[in-house]
């Protein structure tokens, strides 16, 4: 008898974004036209995303791969035998496992991801799903503290502050009643990792919240997600609600006498609400204006009870510390960085997508042993490493390691792991004067470097663009960088000024008046 | 317009914010429930709002005004996100943006003539994978080329 066979089509925003759901209704089509019964599941992405979308075929319990697919390539997909796995078709790419992108990462967080079916709570489980949560209950909140402490986890959203610390402050302060609040207003342009989770395997998002609950004794937890992922939204609302019927969450976790529950907030669009105090203001119904730290948020944090306030990717990666242990994940990574990094090759790449990979590999390797250089084929200038709010890197410091430390040391950071790789056609004066223009438009406003100075330092850069007094409006420029960096209350005036830097220290030929060559593009009238 | 308001949408209007009150942090779960009955958040709300939620006018519209994401005008019937962060910029987003704004003759913030479309500029949607992007209501769609967005607003 002929068993059903199993064909995967990834249903996460990017290969939707790129025609999968054509690519998925045309397979069900073509399959029901040749009375092929198959089972057609929608997974998450892999995050090979040049491919996508990727289509799998998974023949005597190994997964072939096909990308990338348009739906016009479906019927010489079957007429090639590609539900026998037969490699005789353009877009065969052979076992997905196989592909070195895929094959060379060390996926922790992510081992999941584009594997399984992502509402499947069953599909969860048989790959290794929930079995740090069922450690975790029999544990008391001390014990999960010191595990996490012990492994290394530093917090995954840009300032890298150590999990474990700030878990143990929330655990420490008494309080009748804490919160686990997870950060996913993932607003740093060339990051997606928060995404596909949500998207793909949101039942270890909340595994690893209810683990934060259980160690510090948080019974509510809020997913605050950005408006701009409704897929994520959409996906995180089902999961929480499958986990809680399925008593994963609610009043008696997994059987225990520990309660946590879990909501989804819907943000409203503000880049300043993924800093945590902006975030805590905005849930709690407010305008997303920063506060004044300390207290800290870990003391007095969402309605004034100690809250953990954490990025998606740190939350995510508990459940496999807490099922493996804190030794395993330790040892990956170098120096003081500690496990993996979720990189994230984007904008101008050949090979763009999600790499999970021990700390300490260089930036050359994401760029061109994984990337493959740049989508249009021509020299990459420049990279912005962190976000909006990150230096330039310049090619010269494409061997420094990707280490915490390593990229501070020339003024530089990892952020949430977003690389945005640009060829030599940009225009880093451009890049620099829109660093501050997203800075104004984005400023929260409460305190003056920001709201001013954003504002100012786009005129400036205007006027030196311009030609006007080139030295002394340079000389301003740095000055105002300066007056930002050290008296902006929160990161965003206080690191809007880093791109801006890094293309004066680096990349001083793009600021400068080029009137004439603008001209001669139109860009000036 | 002030005045012309339905009485029908403040009872609606009025029943959606006494559904969330007890919510803890209710007002933006509010707000984000008015806008998707109606489309946006009209002027009328924010006393409603403010009354039901025991807060001052001043605090409910300091909010609405705080977020990009909330309207106080009706928006067209489909709203056109167009990604202007780097990773797009990277890959020709500023042409795109240049060619959207001259096509449908409006600029951001602003709805076309006809009513078809609002523009809207966004700061990264996630798909930095597959630059420039676009989203057309809740739709990403990747890898957007003016010939491809011709398609998609045709």
């Amino acid at each position: 008898m002929a068993s059903v066979t199993k064909v995967f089509v990834p249903s996460d925003t990017t290969a939707r974004s790129v025609g999968a759901d054509g690519v998925a209704a045309a397979i069900s089509a073509e399959a029901e036209r040749r009375g092929r019964q198959i089972e057609l599941i929608r997974n998450g992405s892999r995050g090979l995303y040049w491919l996508e979308p990727l289509v799998e075929v998974e023949v005597d319990g190994v997964r072939k791969a096909y990308g990338p697919v348009r739906p016009a390539d479906v019927e010489s997909l079957f007429e090639a035998g590609f539900l026998d796995g037969r490699r005789d078709h353009p877009s065969a790419l052979g076992d997905t496992e196989s592909i070195p992108y895929l094959a060379k990462q060390d996926r922790l967080t992510f081992a999941r991801v584009g594997l399984i079916d992502p509402l499947s709570i069953e599909d969860y489980r048989a790959h290794g799903g929930f079995r740090g949560l069922e450690n975790a209950v029999k544990l008391s909140g001390r014990e999960i503290v010191d595990i996490v402490t012990e492994s290394g986890l530093r917090g995954r959203g840009g300032a890298a502050f150590p999990t474990g610390i700030k878990w143990n402050t929330v655990l420490n302060t008494e309080a009748a009643r804490k919160y686990v609040v997870c950060n996913a207003d993932e607003g740093d342009s060339g990051t997606f990792a928060d995404r596909m989770i949500m998207e793909s395997d949101p039942y270890v998002l909340i595994e690893g919240m209810t683990i934060a609950g259980l160690a510090v004794g948080a019974t509510q937890g809020y997913v605050y997600i950005r408006f701009e992922y409704p897929q994520a939204i959409r996906t995180m609302r089902e999961a929480i609600e499958r986990a809680t019927a399925a008593g994963y969450l609610g009043d008696r976790v997994l059987g225990s006498d520990r309660a946590f529950h879990l909501e989804v907030r819907e943000a409203a669009g503000a880049y300043i609400c993924g800093e945590e105090t902006s975030l805590l203001e905005s849930l709690e119904g407010k305008r997303g204006i920063i506060r004044f730290r300390p207290p800290l948020p870990a003391v007095k944090g969402l309605f004034g009870a100690p809250t953990i306030v954490n990025n998606v990717i740190s939350l995510a990666t508990v459940p496999i510390i807490l099922d493996k242990g804190a030794a395993f994940y330790k040892d990956f990574g170098t120096g003081r960085s500690r496990g993996t990094l979720t990189v994230q090759l984007a904008g101008n790449v050949k090979q763009g997508g999600l790499v999970e990979i021990a700390f300490g590999h260089s930036l050359r390797e994401l760029l061109y042993d994984f990337g493959g250089g740049t989508a249009t084929g021509r020299p990459i200038r420049a990279v912005q490493a962190g976000g909006p709010l990150g230096a330039y890197v310049h090619p010269s410091k494409f061997d420094t390691a990707l280490d915490y430390e390593a990229f501070a040391q020339f003024g530089a950071m990892i952020g949430h792991g977003g690389l945005v790789v640009f060829d030599d056609t940009v225009d880093l004066g451009q890049q620099a004067r829109f660093a501050m223009e997203f800075c104004a438009i984005e400023s929260c406003g409460k305190c003056t470097p920001c709201r001013i100075g954003a504002v100012r330092g786009v005129e400036v850069i205007d006027r030196i663009l311009a030609g006007e007094n080139e030295a002394a409006n340079l000389a301003l420029l740095r000055e105002l960088c300066d007056t930002m960096v050290v008296g902006s209350l929160c990161a965003l005036g206080g690191m809007a000024p880093f791109p801006v830097m890094s293309i004066l220290d680096h990349f001083p030929e793009d600021l400068r008046a080029r009137k004439e060559e603008r001209r001669a593009v139109g860009e000036v009238a | 317009m002030k005045g012309e308001f339905a009485t029908t949408d403040e009872a609606a209007i009025r029943a959606l914010a006494e559904a969330r009150k007890q919510e803890p942090g209710a007002l933006l779960p509010i707000l984000h429930a008015i806008q998707d009955e109606l489309g946006y958040v009209p002027e009328a709300a924010v006393p409603i709002v403010a009354d039901v939620l025991n807060l001052s006018r001043a605090e409910v519209h300091g909010v609405v005004s705080f977020y990009h994401l909330f309207r106080t005008a009706p928006p067209g019937r489909h709203t056109l996100y167009l990604c202007r962060a780097e990773a797009c910029q990277s890959m020709g987003a500023r042409a795109l943006e240049a060619y959207v704004r001259d096509k449908l003759n409006v600029d951001f913030h602003e709805t076309t003539a006809d009513g078809r479309f609002s523009l809207e500029p966004v700061y990264c949607l996630g798909n930095c994978a597959c630059s420039p992007a676009v989203m057309i209501d809740e739709t990403v769609h990747g890898r957007v080329t003016p010939e491809r967005l011709d398609e998609l607003l045709s």
